[in-house]
């Protein structure tokens, strides 16, 4: 077993020991639930309202009525709850000053921050499969397309990349857990408003960049079902960004 | 083993270290002395890779800490102050970790385990959760985590505390046992427990090497003067006054008037013979006799603290007319 793989099974182990990946889980899969219920009734009542009207079954958009709207709330709920997941990466390492263990061991900090991502990384993407539960009952009842599905699937798999890499960073920042999670809150939420500025500048270059650096525009255009490699290479790059910034302050609180 | 070359470490405005140079050779168990804040925790960070030195140079077995720091930690066994212990595993959980953190083979983990488990009796808790150990325990789990891929080197911040008498002598057997085949630095404040492991003491406070010597040499190389404790059965009066007529003798203090004294005599010139001779050939019947070495206790408060403040104990005080006399 390699040390990055030792680190991320020992993360897992304290995770799944500690109540963080239960209170966590299991709000984020109700909230999970209790979108897709609600916007399925609206769906069934909109349906019913069409027949009313033209007499006859309506042929209702699924993905649009219930799958695309419950990833994109998911989305803002993903702001709230993974600064949690990661809030005690490094903040806790450092209070319980186990930090030097790893910094006297013989690997990278690249090789730390790696481990510390993954770990939370896989305990999300456990929590996402989880909620493939939702579209499986639905296309049992109804037929829609799977390929915006998946597409969602990747946006929710990237945008939780982002978020979680950011909530490293704000960890690395900081001893508190507490403020560690608000940091990361305030980078994504300023990071999710970038899209409304942007829009109030309007078309001009400095307006367009800034929507761009919002994860907004990008996560609609995957929802739809447009996989477009702008997009891609816009969740990568600042999730590697803020893997870097990361690796940048672990190093520099050495020389402290 | 062991090179550090005038190493400073500031912390802003603070200076920490300064220009702290020594060396320790293979299989040497070497003792940090000092008070609290010394600097011992720094210079131990920075051999440790852990911080970088601001300036000056430490080599760990030919390897540079700041250029090549891999090779370093590879060669290293580390106890910091704080045992670095998570809470929530077992011994032996955390045991494994660590082992495949510094690159451990299966087989070679497997082997340390049994190893620094059996040589730190910690048999009987290691399915135990970390948290629920005392604070024994969990020191000699650090100690374990240090020694578990058998290093070369080891460095130990205070590898004592808070362990029961009988643990620090097992532990204080266990280090005394590493001698020899690995090179070991550790850091203590407790005066005989440098005296009783150790082959070299470094005396370091404010940030700065005071002293390094052997234990035995750097009290000898401290006294001023030879100090003789002469107990007589009975004392004639004024016997204080004719010792000090004697050749050689400097000074003489008579604590009570039970007949013990203490004559300080000329530094390298061992006057218990004519001690001896003088107080019997009178009659007065010699009840003891004896040699007082400085003990590190004496030398470490004179390295480290202010004269006018040790002026009113411990050694000073117990000869005043000395000091008058060389001021």
């Amino acid at each position: 077993m390699t040390p990055v793989q030792a680190i991320i099974a020992k993360e897992l182990r304290s995770y799944f020991v500690s109540p963080i990946v239960y209170a966590v889980g299991a709000v984020f899969l109700l909230i999970f639930g209790v979108l897709s219920y609600v916007f399925v009734v609206n769906a069934g009542n909109q349906a019913v309202r069409l027949m009313q009207v033209q007499g006859a079954a309506a042929q209702l958009n699924l993905n649009d009525l219930v799958l695309r709207p419950t990833f994109s709330f998911m989305a803002i709920f993903l702001m709230l709850l993974l600064p949690i997941l990661t809030m005690r990466t490094f903040a806790e390492e450092r209070k319980l000053r186990t930090v030097e263990l790893l910094m006297t061991s013989p690997i990278g900090i690249n090789e730390i921050v790696v481990a510390k991502f993954l770990s939370v990384y896989l305990i999300f993407l456990g929590l996402l499969t989880l909620t493939g539960i939702a579209p499986l009952i639905l296309s049992l009842f109804s037929s829609f397309d799977w390929n915006p599905v998946f597409t969602g699937y990747l946006a929710l798999a990237l945008l939780g990349a982002m978020f979680l890499a950011t909530g490293v960073l704000a960890s690395a920042l900081t001893e508190n857990q507490i403020v560690a999670a608000f940091l990361s809150f305030g980078l994504l939420i300023l990071v999710w408003l970038l899209g409304g500025l942007g829009n109030v500048l309007g078309d001009t270059s400095i307006g367009n960049t800034i929507a761009y650096l919002s994860f907004i525009e990008h996560f609609d255009r995957l929802t739809r079902g447009l996989v477009d490699t702008k997009d891609l290479v816009y969740y990568l790059s600042s999730m590697v960004l803020m893997l870097f910034l990361a690796h940048r302050v672990v190093e520099s609180q050495r020389w402290k | 083993m062991i090179e550090v070359q005038n190493v400073t470490k500031r912390y802003g405005d603070l200076t920490a270290i300064e220009r702290v140079t020594f060396s320790v050779n293979k299989g040497e168990v070497l003792a940090f002395l000092g008070p609290n804040g010394a600097g011992k925790t720094t210079t131990m960070r920075i051999l440790t890779c852990f911080m970088p030195a601001t300036e000056g140079v430490a080599r760990v077995a030919g390897f540079d800490c700041f250029e090549q720091p891999l090779e370093v930690k590879r060669r290293i066994g580390y106890l910091p102050e704080t045992p670095p212990l998570y809470h929530e595993l077992t011994v032996r959980e955390y045991l494994t970790f660590v082992g495949r953190l510094k690159g451990l083979s299966a087989e070679n983990l497997r082997s340390g385990l049994d190893r620094v488990v059996e040589r730190l009796s910690l048999g009987e808790v290691r399915h135990r959760l970390i948290g629920n150990l005392s604070r024994g325990f969990q020191q000699r789990v650090g100690l374990a985590q240090a020694l578990l891929h058998n290093p070369p080197v080891l460095i130990l911040d205070e590898p004592t505390v808070g362990l029961d008498p009988k643990q620090i002598i097992e532990i204080r057997e266990l280090i005394k046992s590493l001698a020899g085949s690995h090179t070991v630095i550790l850091s203590t404040h407790i005066l005989p427990e440098a005296t009783a492991v150790c082959q070299r003491v470094v005396i370091i406070n404010a940030g700065r090497i005071v002293a390094m010597d052997r234990p035995d040499r750097l009290s000898a190389r401290l006294r001023r003067s030879e100090k003789i404790s002469v107990t007589v059965k009975a004392p004639p009066a004024g016997l204080a006054e004719r010792f000090r007529a004697l050749p050689g003798v400097q000074s003489v203090f008579e604590p009570t008037d039970t007949g013990a004294f203490l004559l300080e005599c000329e530094l390298g010139r061992d006057l218990r013979d004519e001690i001896a001779r003088f107080v019997v050939g009178n009659g007065w019947g010699l009840l003891e006799l004896k040699t007082i070495p400085m003990t590190l206790e004496d030398v470490f408060l004179r390295l480290t603290q202010h004269e006018d403040i040790t002026a009113g104990e411990g050694e000073e005080a117990r000869t005043p007319s000395k000091e008058q006399a060389r001021a």
